[in-house]
Order: structure tokens, then C-alpha cells, then sequence
């Protein structure tokens, strides 16, 4: 099986590792990295619940290969709180707002949402309901994560404008 | 799902890429943005020995938009076509399809050269490089040639390309200024493949369709261009009459496949309906071309104008 060596930086921290080349980037972050965060849904590109950010973009770490991933920049919902604990104004917005019910879908969202909020800081509903439309959620409705994702731009807003 | 056994090889360049092609014979794969490729490794669709990442290549990205024509590098992202604000100068409907390709996450990654090169009939830039007349620009290790998007496509995953071949480039003639435009597409959600979808490009003068372009998605097992739909709306004030016989002539050269999106019945007519669409969206959005001195006047008009205000 053709296997090569990958350097990335996971959540900040350098990462070299032996992976087959056809180790998907999820495979490779759940059992390899032990950051079982991104959830594996479909399995099928649809559901977005195994969503990362990978230099500045949202993908579906199901539909990759780790050695895609080669020299990259991966954030995953375990890198979004800081070290002592403090939520992410995301986090924290989809527990003001009820924006999770069994929370499987969870973990995507937010990584999307943070990529929405970095590229449209100041979304409309219709905005962020598009910008959201490549994760699925099976219990909420979508309507308080909407709202969640207002909630926390608002928030990132006031904190970066006391900054 | 994990996809079978394969070797994964990353060229620096463009010339390292076809070399590898060359030497990798019907083993070889290309992958690019792997959001069609993936999925059918997963689903055992697909089980290329050897796959060449051209993502990173620098020189198969990009657009360039020149005095008559544009090009845009094979590699170049629909997320990266969606941003670029020239090219929604230079021609808008480039745009207006891409944002209905998919979900964000896809088309952060995949890529013009894999949705025209895949094959798919469900895709929907074939279609619209038919409606724009497009090249798909071949390259190997042994030299390049150049094939119509109206030529390209042989049955569903069967198209023109060559082992050792892949498309560098694609490139269409800069539309002319006042062209209408319009991507029609229904889906039976965000994320979906069309039931049926219609591309349109329209240029009017004198209150008269000067030249027009028509090509549908996924009602075949290739995307279509309406060569008959488009002669009916030629030199024609776009009356209603007119519509209508485009709408059925476009009908006429579908062959859909019944599936979970509709019956066979249903996709035809829904092609029509979004060829309708897409024509009226299209002539309200068309200005009068320079040689256009008999322009419509507001409420006085025949055609179209006079038509869509009542
Ligand atoms: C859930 C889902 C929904 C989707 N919905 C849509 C949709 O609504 N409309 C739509 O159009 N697409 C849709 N797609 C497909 C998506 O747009 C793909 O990204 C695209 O079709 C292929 O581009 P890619 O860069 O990902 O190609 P890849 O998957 O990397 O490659 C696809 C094929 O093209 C070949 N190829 C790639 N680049 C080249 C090249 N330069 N020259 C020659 N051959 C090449 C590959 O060898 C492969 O056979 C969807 C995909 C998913 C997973
Ligand atoms: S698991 Fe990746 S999109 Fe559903
Ligand atoms: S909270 Fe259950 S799937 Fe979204």
C-alpha cells in the first residue's frame, strides 16, 4: 500500500505523520489525531458535518485525501476554544441560542460559521442561510442556528471594535 | 467509505504533470478539486491506479480577460470564478451558475476543468461553455489541440479526451456588451444536481434578436446545445409565438432519464420551462447593441419589452 510521511499544523501545532494514501483527511484527524470533533454524517459530501477549515476555506474532510493536506493549515472545532476553556463567541452563541439540539451537526456548523464570519463579518439571515446550505442539520429547524451565527457576529463585532 | 488502493503524485508544473500523465498511460487520473472523483473512488465508480494533483499548479489557475476572448486556467476553483469581480464584469452568467454548483465547501475546491472534464451530464458548466461556444484547450506530452465544448461530449463520462491528455485551458470570446444572460436551473434542493436547466445568452438590436445562444443540462447523457431552439428566436421580436417555439424545440432534443428528480416527461417539460425562463430573464436583461437605432421605446415596444410590461 503506497504510504508517504505529511507535516501540517493541526489547531496550531505541528503534526508529521505516516499515512496510506488513501487515508481520508477525516479518517486521518478521528483515529490518527484522536480529534473525533468532525463527525462523519453521509460520508457522502452532503451533510457537512465533517467540516474543517483548511488554509481559509471550509471543506469536507470526508472528501479528501490527509495528503491533500500536505503543509497545511487545519483548524478543527477542538481548536476553536482557548487553552484555559473560554468558548469561541460561535460556541457560545449556539448555546445562547439553542442552536443545537443532539449537537452531531455541531461541529461543522461552527467551522463554516467561522468561515462565513471571517469572509462577511456582517451577514444578512439570507446570507448566512446560503453560506450555510452545505450542512445539514436533522433536528433544529436551522432557525436558532441562524440565529446563533447573528448572535456571535454581533458579538465578534463589539469585541473587535473594544479592541 | 475508503476509496481502493491507489499511488498519489503532486507535479510542481504543468510540464511534470503531463510527463507523469504520459508515463502513467490508462493508469493515470487527474484530480483537481476530487469532489467528483472521490465520491465515485468511495463508490467503487472509479479506481485509478495513479492520481496527479493539480491543484497546486500555479499556471493552471487563473483568468485572463483580454480584448476579444478570456481564458480561464482548468484549475481555477468555482469559489475563485464566483470572486472574481472582472470576470462578473466581463460575463456576468459565469457567476450566476457557479453560486447554483453545489454547496460553499464544494466549490472551494472543485474546479472548472473537473466539472467540464468530468463528463457528468448533472454538471453544469458544460452546458453553459456550449452556450458560450467555448474551447477546451488539450494538452499531452506530445503537443495540444483544441476541441469545441459543442464537440466535447460522446455519452455520459465519455468525452473527446485522449490517455496522457489533459484540459489546460478553456477559452470563449469576450460577450459583447448588452448581451443578456441567464442560468436557469431547477433542483429539488441547494446542493443538487439539475432536474432540468437552460443557459441563454441573448444580444437584441432594433428590437430584434440579433444572435443568440441556447444549451441544457441533465436532460441527456450529455449537455445539449439547442441549435433549433435557437433559430426559432433569430431575427424575431421574442413575441410570445416565438417563445414558444423555442420552448418546444428545446424540448424536442431532450432524451432525459427518469430518475428520483422526475419522470422523463416531466424533466422535458421542465427543460422547457427553464428554457422559457431563462429567455425572458435574459431579454429583460439585454440592452440595445450599437446597431440597434430603431431601440424600443418605453411602452411602445412589440417583443418582449412590450410583452413583460403587460
Ligand atoms: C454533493 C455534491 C453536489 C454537487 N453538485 C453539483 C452541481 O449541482 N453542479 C455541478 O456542476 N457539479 C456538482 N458537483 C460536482 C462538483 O462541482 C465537482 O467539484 C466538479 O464536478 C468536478 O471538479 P473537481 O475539480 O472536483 O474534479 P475532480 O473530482 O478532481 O475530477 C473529476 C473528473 O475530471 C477529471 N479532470 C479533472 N481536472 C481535469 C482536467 N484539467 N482535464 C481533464 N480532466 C480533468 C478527473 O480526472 C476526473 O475524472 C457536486 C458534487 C458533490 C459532491
Ligand atoms: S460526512 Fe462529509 S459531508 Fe457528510
Ligand atoms: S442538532 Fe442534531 S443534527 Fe443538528
Amino acid at each position: 500500500m503506497a504510504k508517504r510521511l505529511i507535516s501540517l499544523t493541526v489547531n496550531g501545532k505541528a503534526v508529521q505523520r505516516e499515512v496510506a494514501d488513501r487515508t481520508l483527511l477525516i479518517h486521518f484527524l478521528r483515529e490518527d489525531l484522536r480529534l473525533t470533533g468532525a463527525h462523519i454524517g453521509c460520508d457522502t459530501t452532503h451533510c457537512g458535518a465533517c467540516t474543517v477549515d483548511m488554509n481559509g476555506k471550509s471543506v469536507k474532510s470526508c472528501t479528501m485525501f490527509a495528503v491533500q493536506a500536505e503543509g497545511a493549515q487545519i483548524r478543527t472545532i477542538e481548536g476553536m476554544a482557548q487553552a484555559d476553556g473560554t468558548l469561541h463567541p460561535l460556541q457560545e452563541s449556539f448555546r445562547q441560542e439553542h442552536g443545537l439540539q443532539c449537537g452531531f451537526c455541531t461541529p461543522g456548523m461552527i467551522m463554516r460559521g467561522y468561515r462565513l464570519l471571517q469572509e462577511n463579518p456582517d451577514p444578512t439571515d439570507e446570507q448566512i442561510r446560503m453560506g450555510l446550505s452545505g450542512n445539514l442539520c436533522r433536528c433544529t429547524g436551522y432557525q436558532n442556528i441562524v440565529k446563533a451565527v447573528r448572535h456571535a457576529a454581533e458579538k465578534m463585532q463589539i469585541k473587535e471594535a473594544a479592541e | 467509505m475508503i476509496p481502493g488502493d491507489f499511488s498519489y503524485h503532486r507535479p510542481d508544473s504543468k510540464a511534470q504533470a503531463l510527463d507523469m500523465l504520459r508515463r502513467a498511460g490508462p493508469d493515470g487520473r487527474i484530480l483537481a478539486g476530487g469532489h467528483s472523483l472521490i465520491p465515485m473512488m468511495k463508490l467503487r465508480m472509479a479506481a485509478p491506479a495513479q492520481l496527479i494533483d493539480i491543484s497546486r499548479i500555479g499556471e493552471l489557475k487563473g483568468v485572463a480577460i483580454g480584448g476579444r476572448e478570456v481564458e480561464i486556467g482548468a484549475a481555477t476553483t468555482q469559489h475563485e470564478l464566483i470572486e472574481n469581480e472582472q470576470l462578473a464584469a466581463a460575463c456576468p452568467i459565469i457567476r450566476e451558475t457557479a453560486l447554483q454548483i453545489a454547496d460553499p465547501q464544494i466549490r472551494y475546491l472543485g474546479t472548472i476543468g473537473g466539472n467540464v472534464g468530468n463528463g457528468d451530464p448533472g454538471n453544469d458548466m458544460p452546458g453553459l461553455m456550449q452556450c458560450l461556444d467555448a474551447d477546451y484547450l488539450l494538452e499531452s506530452a506530445k503537443g495540444q489541440r483544441s476541441v469545441k465544448a459543442r464537440a466535447y461530449y460522446q455519452g455520459a463520462y465519455v468525452t473527446a479526451i485522449a490517455d496522457g491528455e489533459m484540459i489546460t485551458k478553456i477559452r470563449f470570446a469576450l460577450p459583447p456588451k448588452g448581451q443578456g444572460y441567464a442560468y436557469k436551473k431547477l433542483k429539488r434542493k441547494i446542493g443538487d444536481y439539475a432536474t432540468a436547466a437552460a443557459a441563454v445568452t441573448l444580444e437584441m438590436a432594433g428590437g430584434v434578436v440579433r444572435r443568440a445562444s441556447i444549451a441544457l443540462t441533465n436532460v441527456g447523457d450529455t449537455p445539449l446545445y439547442a441549435a433549433d431552439a435557437v433559430d426559432r428566436i433569430t431575427s424575431t421580436a421574442l413575441l410570445p409565438p416565438d417563445i414558444d417555439a423555442a420552448v418546444a424545440a428545446a424540448e424536442a432534443i431532450t432524451r432525459p432519464a427518469s430518475d428520483g428528480r422526475g419522470s422523463a416527461e416531466y424533466r422535458r417539460r421542465m427543460a422547457g420551462v427553464m428554457v422559457r425562463r431563462a429567455l425572458i430573464e435574459a431579454a429583460g436583461r439585454a440592452t440595445e447593441t450599437a446597431d440597434g437605432k430603431d431601440a424600443p421605446k418605453d411602452g411602445k415596444t412589440g417583443g418582449i419589452f412590450g410583452w413583460l410590461k403587460g
